[in-house]
């Protein structure tokens, strides 16, 4: 796996701060989440045989993310489904944690996930397995989910199980080890309302045991020693780290060929964070080879009971962070996409494909996290916040 | 030995109760008021919560990484629930 990774030091590297550990892992249990349950898409029936090629991109705050994803799914016989996903993300970081105390970096991280689903008159069996590796970060995750339909195929429920298994270490410090387990419970229940609504609500819990905190970040804390009257010491978190979220989704099909989507979440963790999100989206197609869609989302949460942008003096709490995603902030996004469908017979051997765009400006805004690089008495320097650019162009082929 | 008397009458009571309900239960048959040949527009791509399931991995992938909050993000289901 090692040798996979490439790391491009192009810039000088003293230290690295992102969320590395967050992208990994929380990125494996999605990737494997999100495909095992994208089978569905039709109750007990499998998905369709299909290839994508993504490229994304993340542009804001100093960080630059971007890379492929590459999606290959295919039935053997009728009643299995198999597919593969691999995904890099390669980062260039001049963030504002990297920039208070140490110095940008770039770095490749990447993604392998395979999976199977199996159907059994009206149950899907889905089974996942993700592997991420980047230069100090080593994550695997495993997911098993069982779907059935009811009432007619009006119902279906669904209940999901991920472990994960974590290593992290940290740069030039080859003795650094520590591990961090997850654990993952999902139940999902789509509801047909009527002919033109659909319902859905989900309900998932996450368990992280072991080292939780990111090794690269630093809390800040009163200190008249020194000329600019603050310094920075390690973070320290909890040794646990439990989370609940619940989401609604409805879907309405309008009385011309259009669809409207809204979408709502409720989160709660142990570290005593609140969080809500809204989201409203429109699609509207065109033709037989058009669609457009646009999308808006608003998302506020509070922050973690051991945050603060700056503690009274060193070590003077037992957890200590500084993390700007323990921070409250809100974020405000809007997007919009189009897609091109080519029909039967465009393309030689495939059923279909289409060709998809999609932006999404965002906007985040903390209300007790500080940019200490602009300057300004401790405590007092200007909030942070900053706009972020998120593209997706793929190429979907459906055979 | 009047007590064992009480508690056998509660725990008959309890028993018969449970029973009842799921004889009531069975009893009931709950038809899907959505016949599969009226969901013609929920079988439309349009009505899937996830038509590209990679672009929408990316997506939640971006979020968790910045935001506090994480978990139950869409994805699931959708579509006519039809054969």
């Amino acid at each position: 796996m090692g040798a996979d990774v490439a790391v491009t030091n192009s810039i000088a590297v003293t230290n690295r701060i992102i969320g590395a550990r967050a992208a990994v892992s929380f990125g494996a249990a999605l990737i494997c989440t999100v495909l095992m349950f994208a089978t569905r898409v039709f109750a007990t029936v499998l998905p369709e045989d299909r290839a994508d090629v993504l490229y994304h991109s993340y542009n804001g705050g100093g960080v630059q993310v971007h890379g492929p994803s590459i999606l290959v799914r295919k039935s053997v016989g009728k009643q299995v489904s198999v597919w593969a996903n691999y995904y890099v993300d390669q980062v260039s970081s001049a963030s504002v944690d990297v920039m208070a105390t140490a110095s940008p970096y770039t770095e490749k991280r990447i993604e392998r996930s395979v999976g199977m689903d199996v159907l059994h008159d009206k149950t899907t069996f889905g089974l996942g397995y993700t592997s991420g590796d980047e230069p100090d970060y080593k994550a695997k995750s495993a997911h098993f989910s069982v779907s059935q339909d009811f009432f007619g195929d009006l119902t279906t429920v669904a209940i999901s199980f991920g472990r994960g298994w974590d290593e992290i270490g940290k740069h030039a410090q080859p003795g650094f080890q520590e591990k961090m387990d997850t654990r993952t419970y999902r139940l999902d229940v789509s509801q047909i309302l009527t002919r033109s609504l659909i319902a859905g609500l989900t309900y998932q819990t996450i368990s992280d045991q072991g080292f939780l905190n990111n090794p690269y970040r630093s809390a800040r804390f009163l200190d008249p020693s020194v000329p600019r009257g603050f310094s920075f010491e390690s973070e320290v978190y909890p040794k646990t780290h439990t989370s609940n979220a619940i989401a609604a989704r409805l879907k309405y099909y309008l009385p011309y060929r259009a669809a409207l989507m809204t979408e709502y979440r409720w989160f709660q963790d142990t570290y005593g964070i609140r969080a809500n999100d809204i989201a409203l989206e429109y699609t509207h197609p065109l033709g037989d080879h058009w669609t457009f869609e646009g999308r808006a989302r608003y998302y506020k949460q509070s922050a973690a009971d051991f945050y603060s942008d700056l503690f009274p003096r060193s070590n003077s709490q037992n957890f200590i962070g500084r993390n700007k995603e323990l921070a409250a902030f809100n974020t405000q996004s809007l997007g919009l996409g189009v897609s091109y469908h080519l029909v039967k017979g465009m393309l030689p051997l495939v059923n279909s494909a289409s060709l998809t765009f999609n932006g999404e400006y965002v906007r985040y805004k903390y209300d007790d996290f500080r940019d200490v690089t602009k300057g300004g008495a401790p405590g007092a320097e200007p909030l942070f916040d900053y706009d972020a650019f998120v593209i997706r162009a793929f190429f979907s082929v459906f055979f | 030995m009047k007590q064992r008397t009480r508690s056998t009458f509660i725990q008959a009571a309890v028993l018969t109760t449970l029973l009842g309900g799921v004889c009531a239960c069975s009893s009931f048959e709950l038809k899907p008021w959505v016949k599969p040949y009226e969901r013609n527009q929920l079988a439309d791509p349009i009505m899937s919560f996830n038509r590209d399931p990679v672009s929408l991995s990316y997506l939640h992938h971006v979020r968790e990484v910045r935001e506090g909050a994480r978990g139950a993000e869409g994805g699931d289901g959708g579509g006519c629930g039809c054969n």
